[in-house]
C-alpha cells in the first residue's frame, strides 16, 4: 500500500479486500479479520478470516452452480477460461504489485511470475477440449460393442491453494480443476491472500458463472477441516497444507465419503505441469453400446 | 348481495362477534373498524425477531419440533399416486438413516390422492390435509368447490385446506367471502378447516388482518398466508400479522385458532425465524403440530440436513436425503 504523499491532499483510497463466493463479494460471515503484512512485515490490508459457515456456503454455491458448468460444452468452457486469461492481462501491473509485495519479489520477477500465470490459464484454456481425447476413447472388447470411455468432472472440488506460491500457484492448481468441469472451493494462501482475492475480481468480470469458483481467505486449518469432512464435497486437493500431522487429519476425514484427495507434494510452480492435475479430479464413464449381430450379417461398422 | 345473516354458524363460531356478521354492512363496519397496521413498525418487528441466534440444543429442539410441524406437501399437475406414497412414506419417516426423527405433521395432496396418501400414512398418526374448494384460484361456483370438499372428505382426509374467494374479497363482498367459509366449514364435517388467505393477492397488511378476521370468525381451524403458487408466499411480516390476530382472537373469545405460513419457507433458518415468531407473539401455546404449521415441500430436506449435522458434526449434503 502506498503512503499519502504529503505534497498532494489527496488521501488515499485503501481497497477492502472480500472473498468471492457464488459470483458475489460478501464479508466473512462471521465478521471477522485478519492482517495481512508483507513479507519485510509491513501492513498491506485486512482480509476475511472465514468462517466453516462461509465454507458451508462456499459449497452450496459450487453445488449449484456445478450443473451448469459441467454441462457447458469443453469449448465453451476453454473460451470463458482464455477470457479470464484475457482480463489477467489487463490487470497486470496490480497483480506484479500484489505478488511482489505478498512473496517478497523484485518488480521484474514479480513480473514474470504473473506472466507465467497468465500463460498457464491460457495453457489450461486450450486443454478443456482435448483431455478427453487424451484419457477417453474407444475402448477394443471381445463382443459385439462399441465400448466408449468419456471422462467426468468429479464434482465439488475443495482446493488448498499453495502457501508460498501465492499466485502462480494458485493459477496452477485451481485452473485445472475447473477446465475439467468441476467447481471449485478454494482455501487461498493463510499469509498472502491478497493475489487471491483479487483472482475473485478478475473471474467475476470473465464469464466464469458465480459460484464456478469460491475464494475464502482465511486459517487453513480452521477451513480445510469441515471442508474435508463436507459430505457434499467429492474431492480434495491438498496441495499447500504444510503440516503433515494436518494434512493426515485431512484424509482420514475425506475418506468418509470416498473424496478424491490429491496429497500434497513439493511442486515446482515454474515446471511444465503436465496433465495430472487436468486428470486428478475427473471420473471416467464407460458405455457399452450393442453393435448388432456383426458376425452373421457380415456387415460391420 | 345476501344481507341475511348465517345466525346459527355464526354464533357457533364466535358468539361474540355475532353482531359483526349480521349483514355485509355490519361485517364491513366491523372489519374497516379495525386497527390499522404499522407497515413499517410491522416489517422491523418481524425482521428483528430474525436476529435471534438459536444453537447447539435449542437448534436441535427447534428443528425437530419444525419437522413435526410440516404440511409435507405436493400440488403438482405431474403428481402419481407413486409420487404421493413417496410422499407419504417420507412423512411417516423424514430420515430411513436416524428412526429417532419425528414424523411430519400431515401429507397436503390434491383430493383425487387423498385416498392414495391415506394408505401410505396408515396407522402412522400422520394425518392427510387435501387442498379444496377449485385451489389455488378458487374461481367456481360454491356448489362445486362445496362437492370438492365433500369428495375429499369422503376419501379420508383429516384437514382441508381451502382458500377464499379474493375476488370477492377484494371488491368488498366480505359477507360472500364470510359465508362460503362457513359453508366450507360445514361441508368438512369433523375435518379441521385451514383457510388460505393467499396474502400475495391481497396488495396490503390491513387486508391481511380483515381477512384473517373474516376466516377466524367463519370458523376456520387454521388460517394460512397462502397456496404457493404466486409469487409472494409467507413472509415472516404477513405470518407475524395472523399471529397477532389468532392471539387477539382467543384474548377476546377464548378460542385458539391455528397457524400455517405456506410457500417460500425453504431453509431451517428460515424456520426458525417463524417459531420465533410463533413464540413471541401468539405464545407458547401455539408451538405445537395442532397449532401451527409449515406448508413446505423442500424444507424438510434442509431440516434433515441440518439434523444430520448436529448429530454428526459434519455438513450434509443433497445426496443424503430423498430427492422429490
Amino acid at each position: 500500500m502506498s503512503t499519502v504523499d504529503s505534497s498532494s491532499s489527496r488521501l488515499s483510497v485503501l481497497k477492502t479486500y472480500k472473498l468471492y463466493v457464488g459470483g458475489k463479494f460478501p464479508r466473512s460471515e462471521s465478521g471477522r479479520v485478519y492482517e495481512v503484512s508483507d513479507s519485510k512485515n509491513k501492513w498491506l490490508a485486512n482480509a476475511p478470516l472465514s468462517s466453516r459457515k462461509d465454507a458451508r456456503d462456499a459449497v452450496v454455491a459450487a453445488r449449484k452452480a456445478f450443473g451448469g458448468w459441467s454441462g457447458a460444452t469443453a469449448y465453451n468452457r476453454g473460451q470463458v477460461l482464455y477470457r479470464v486469461a484475457e482480463m489477467l492481462e489487463g490487470r497486470r501491473d496490480q497483480f506484479v504489485r500484489e505478488v511482489a509485495d505478498a512473496e517478497g519479489l523484485s518488480k521484474s520477477k514479480a513480473a514474470a511470475v504473473v506472466d507465467a500465470a497468465v500463460d498457464r490459464w491460457v495453457w489450461y484454456a486450450g486443454w478443456t477440449d482435448k483431455i478427453a481425447q487424451v484419457v477417453g476413447g474407444a475402448n477394443p472388447v471381445a463382443g459385439p460393442f462399441f465400448n466408449l470411455s468419456t471422462p467426468e468432472p468429479t464434482g465439488v472440488v475443495t482446493v488448498v491453494a499453495p502457501q508460498e506460491s501465492s499466485f502462480l500457484g494458485l493459477v496452477s492448481v485451481l485452473a485445472p480443476v475447473i477446465a475439467t468441469g468441476n467447481t471449485a472451493v478454494v482455501i487461498a494462501s493463510e499469509q498472502a491472500p491478497l493475489p487471491a482475492l483479487s483472482l475473485g475480481e478478475v473471474l467475476a468480470t470473465s464469464d466464469v458463472p458465480g459460484g464456478v469458483v469460491n475464494i475464502l481467505s482465511g486459517r487453513t486449518a480452521e477451513l480445510a477441516a469441515p471442508l474435508a469432512a463436507h459430505q457434499d464435497v467429492n474431492a480434495i486437493d491438498l496441495t499447500g497444507v504444510t503440516d503433515d500431522a494436518l494434512a493426515k487429519e485431512l484424509e482420514i476425514a475425506a475418506a468418509d465419503n470416498l473424496k478424491r484427495v490429491l496429497r500434497p507434494q513439493p511442486v515446482d510452480f515454474a515446471a511444465d505441469p503436465g496433465t495430472h492435475r487436468l486428470t486428478a479430479f475427473l471420473e471416467t464413464k464407460t458405455v457399452w453400446h450393442p453393435t448388432g449381430s456383426l458376425g452373421a450379417s457380415g456387415s460391420a461398422y | 348481495m345476501p344481507t341475511t345473516a348465517p345466525a346459527a354458524s355464526a354464533a357457533l363460531a364466535a358468539p361474540a362477534f355475532a353482531d359483526a356478521t349480521a349483514s355485509d354492512r355490519a361485517l364491513r363496519r366491523f372489519l374497516h373498524g379495525l386497527p390499522g397496521v404499522d407497515t413499517v413498525g410491522l416489517e422491523a418487528r418481524a425482521a428483528s425477531l430474525g436476529t435471534r441466534s438459536i444453537k447447539t440444543t435449542a437448534k436441535a429442539y427447534a428443528i425437530d419440533l419444525a419437522i413435526s410441524m410440516i404440511d409435507l406437501t405436493t400440488l403438482e399437475g405431474a403428481d402419481t399416486p407413486g409420487k404421493v406414497r413417496a410422499l407419504g412414506a417420507k412423512a411417516v419417516n423424514p430420515d430411513p438413516t436416524d428412526r429417532t426423527t419425528p414424523r411430519t405433521a400431515a401429507v397436503c395432496v390434491y383430493p383425487d390422492m387423498v385416498a392414495a396418501a391415506k394408505e401410505a400414512v396408515a396407522g402412522s398418526g400422520v394425518k392427510v390435509a387435501s387442498v379444496a374448494t377449485a385451489f389455488p384460484a378458487g374461481r367456481a361456483a360454491l356448489d362445486i368447490k362445496l362437492a370438492d370438499v365433500r369428495d375429499a372428505v369422503a376419501a379420508g382426509a383429516d384437514e382441508i385446506d381451502m382458500v377464499i374467494d379474493r375476488g370477492a374479497f377484494l371488491s368488498g363482498r366480505y359477507l360472500k367471502v364470510y359465508e362460503e367459509i362457513v359453508a366450507v366449514k360445514e361441508a368438512c364435517g369433523e375435518a379441521r378447516l385451514k383457510v388460505i388467505f393467499e396474502t400475495g393477492e391481497l396488495s396490503t397488511y390491513d387486508n391481511i388482518r380483515r381477512a384473517s378476521w373474516i376466516g377466524m370468525l367463519g370458523g376456520a381451524d387454521f388460517i394460512k398466508t397462502s397456496t404457493g403458487k404466486v409469487g409472494v408466499n409467507a413472509t415472516p411480516a404477513n405470518t407475524l400479522l395472523m399471529l397477532e390476530a389468532v392471539r387477539d382472537f382467543r384474548a377476546q373469545t377464548g378460542i385458539q385458532i391455528g397457524v400455517k405460513p405456506a410457500g417460500g419457507i425453504r431453509t431451517t433458518k428460515d424456520a426458525i425465524k417463524f417459531l420465533v415468531l410463533v413464540n413471541e407473539t401468539a405464545g407458547a401455546d401455539w408451538l405445537d403440530n395442532h397449532w401451527f404449521r409449515f406448508g413446505a415441500s423442500s424444507l424438510l430436506n434442509d431440516l434433515l440436513m441440518q439434523r444430520q449435522k448436529l448429530s454428526t458434526g459434519r455438513y450434509s449434503g443433497p445426496d443424503y436425503v430423498t430427492v422429490d
